[in-house]
């Protein structure tokens, strides 16, 4: 796999507090990734390093293969941080005009990216009469300009309405699905489940994981089930050697599971006991569970 | 080099307020020294005519023209401090370097575009005393002409430097009104360096030897002030009026020294900072 971004033993450090410790991980192309983390956990500052608006106080990084300038590489990066930043006295259009000059972009790609937001009958409005939901709009074709290889976005979503919200996630989807690699950080969790593949936890400024969402915690899944016969299925379950804690609410049983199991056998061996199901789901521990599980264990 | 003035000029152009403060820096002299030369009849009491009083003579004209028209150079100063004061209080600054300016092209932009108003300023200068100088100069020989042309280097120098101060200023303290504040601060310090000084050293002359070498009297030592000068054409066997007003290359590199420190500094400054 290409890497894009690999960041070595990254450390900042604002006085005495660290904002960022010991940090490593890298963004290799065509994936979705998340950053997670709690408000203050040194998501924005290490994108800021990486971006060249923070310095580092140690550990380095380096884009694509290492051998272009941080200068030179984040033209080929599209950026948003987190409030939309623009120039309130120009038009939506001379706002990108200026992005076109310093990234080095001819200037027809202005109207085509606007079309892609949705902003192109507003193209000639003042920036400063635009609704926050429109600014962000404006700031995502602004950072697709140069048809980037990654498009880092921080806390894109925040302080907008419910259709500004759905409106943001709808493009990035589309921009994912066009192969772009995109680096999302959020502490929205459901935000990161719905668009990314892979994720890199933080918490104040230690990495807790990365890799894939679905693999962060060794975790077989769980059962949800109701059953008329409650107690003959809680027997069951106590005797089964793949079943581990068994939790109960009302009469919903959920039963973790400690060995792969699936449902067509589980299914299987209780109709053979004569126990007959009124409701089974298999599921796995959604994402926000995971994350409250890998920040309190640690 | 080309792309980086665009860039700039861009910013500064489409904005009302610093669009109407370089219209004021630029013509505001070129007409005043303009009306001054023209005959104006006072009520009917008397005509006042300048050119009458040998000023626009040629080598002087230089001299005075330069002296008035960098007195002006307050209203570019606003807009200098506020094209680095407006960049951070619209965070731009932060998303011109994301989108792939590197901070010491963010300088050089407005390096470069203190350089090329302040290269407009001194044609339009130099072109209006050219005018008026014709017109009125009693001598106009090629070789009298040209002469103390040196003014325009000097007028030119003070000016980038002048704007180099303020620029510096404007990223020192990220805010305009400040900057400009502290412009006032650093003329009052340079006083007490003066008074320091003369402590010291125990007479005026000594003193001045030293603020000269500041950066606000180093900027308006290159262009003297002229009326002594005028003065002294006027009564030419009164020798307590004979001073040095010329624009010495001492002076001139004085101030390129406080212009490349400054620009140096600026740029060491948003280097260390974290956005």
């Amino acid at each position: 796999m290409e890497p894009i971004l690999t960041i070595n033993n990254l450390t900042k450090k604002f006085g005495y507090l660290t904002a960022v410790k010991d940090l490593s991980f890298t963004i290799n192309k065509g994936n979705v990734y998340g950053i997670l983390g709690p408000n203050g956990s040194g998501k924005s500052t290490t994108l800021g390093v990486v971006l060249n608006v923070v310095n580092k106080t140690s550990g380095d990084f380096k884009w694509f293969n290492g051998n272009t300038t941080t200068h030179d590489a984040l033209k080929k990066v599209g950026a948003i941080i987190e409030r939309p930043n623009f120039y309130p006295y120009m038009t939506a259009f001379e706002n990108l005009k200026l992005v076109c000059k310093i990234k080095g972009v001819d200037v027809s790609k202005v109207d085509e990216k606007l079309e892609v937001v949705g902003l192109l009958e507003r193209k000639n409005s003042k920036f400063r009469t635009y609704s926050l939901g429109m600014k962000q709009r404006l700031a995502i074709a602004s950072a697709l300009l140069n048809d980037p290889e990654i498009l880092i976005l921080d806390e894109p979503t925040n302080g907008l309405d419910p259709q500004g919200i759905h409106q943001i996630r709808q493009i990035i989807k589309d921009i994912a699905n066009q192969g772009t690699t995109i680096l999302l950080a959020s502490h929205l969790l459901d935000e990161v489940e719905k668009v990314c593949s892979h994720v890199v936890v933080l918490r104040k400024g230690v990495k807790l994981y990365s890799g894939r969402v679905d693999e962060m915690i060794s975790s077989h899944g769980f059962f949800e089930l109701k059953c008329n016969n409650q107690q003959a299925l809680l027997d069951f379950l106590k005797n089964h050697d793949k079943f581990g804690r068994v939790k109960i609410e009302d009469n919903l049983i959920t039963a973790f599971l400690n060995e792969p199991l699936s449902s067509e056998d589980f299914n299987k061996q209780l109709f053979e006991k004569g126990i007959i199901l009124t409701h089974l789901v298999q599921r796995k521990e959604s994402l926000e569970e995971q994350f409250l599980q890998l920040t309190d264990n640690n | 080099m080309l792309r980086l003035l665009q860039l700039e000029l861009q910013k500064l152009l489409l904005n009302k307020t610093s669009k109407v403060l370089i219209f004021i820096s630029f013509i505001l002299p070129f007409f005043v020294i303009l009306l001054s030369s023209l005959k104006i009849n006072v009520f009917g009491f008397f005509t006042l005519e300048l050119g009458e009083l040998g000023v626009f003579n040629f080598p002087i004209i230089w001299h005075l023209t330069t002296f008035f028209a960098s007195q002006f150079k307050f209203f570019f100063a606003i807009v200098v401090v506020s094209m680095i004061g407006n960049e951070y209080s619209n965070k731009t600054l932060k998303q011109n370097l994301i989108d792939g300016l590197s901070k010491k092209e963010f300088i050089l932009s407005k390096f470069y575009t203190i350089i090329f108003f302040s290269l407009i300023s001194t044609i339009l200068i130099g072109l209006i005393s050219l005018c008026i100088g014709l017109y009125y100069s009693s001598y106009n020989e090629f070789g009298i002409i040209i002469q103390e042309m040196d003014y325009l280097v000097g007028y030119f120098v003070k000016l980038v430097g002048f704007f180099s101060l303020c620029l510096f200023l404007g990223m020192l303290v990220k805010r305009s009104a400040f900057a400009l504040a502290f412009l006032f601060v650093l003329y009052i310090f340079e006083w007490i360096v003066f008074g320091g000084a003369y402590e010291i050293f125990g007479n005026a002359e000594s003193a001045f030897k030293i603020k000269k070498f500041m950066p606000l009297e180093s900027m308006y030592k290159l262009i003297d002030q002229p009326f002594q000068r005028v003065a002294m054409t006027k009564f030419p066997e009164k020798a307590e009026l004979v001073y040095d007003y010329a624009v010495h290359w001492y002076e001139i590199v004085i101030v390129l020294s406080w212009t490349a420190l400054f620009i140096f500094l600026s740029f060491r400054l948003l280097k260390k900072r974290d956005l």
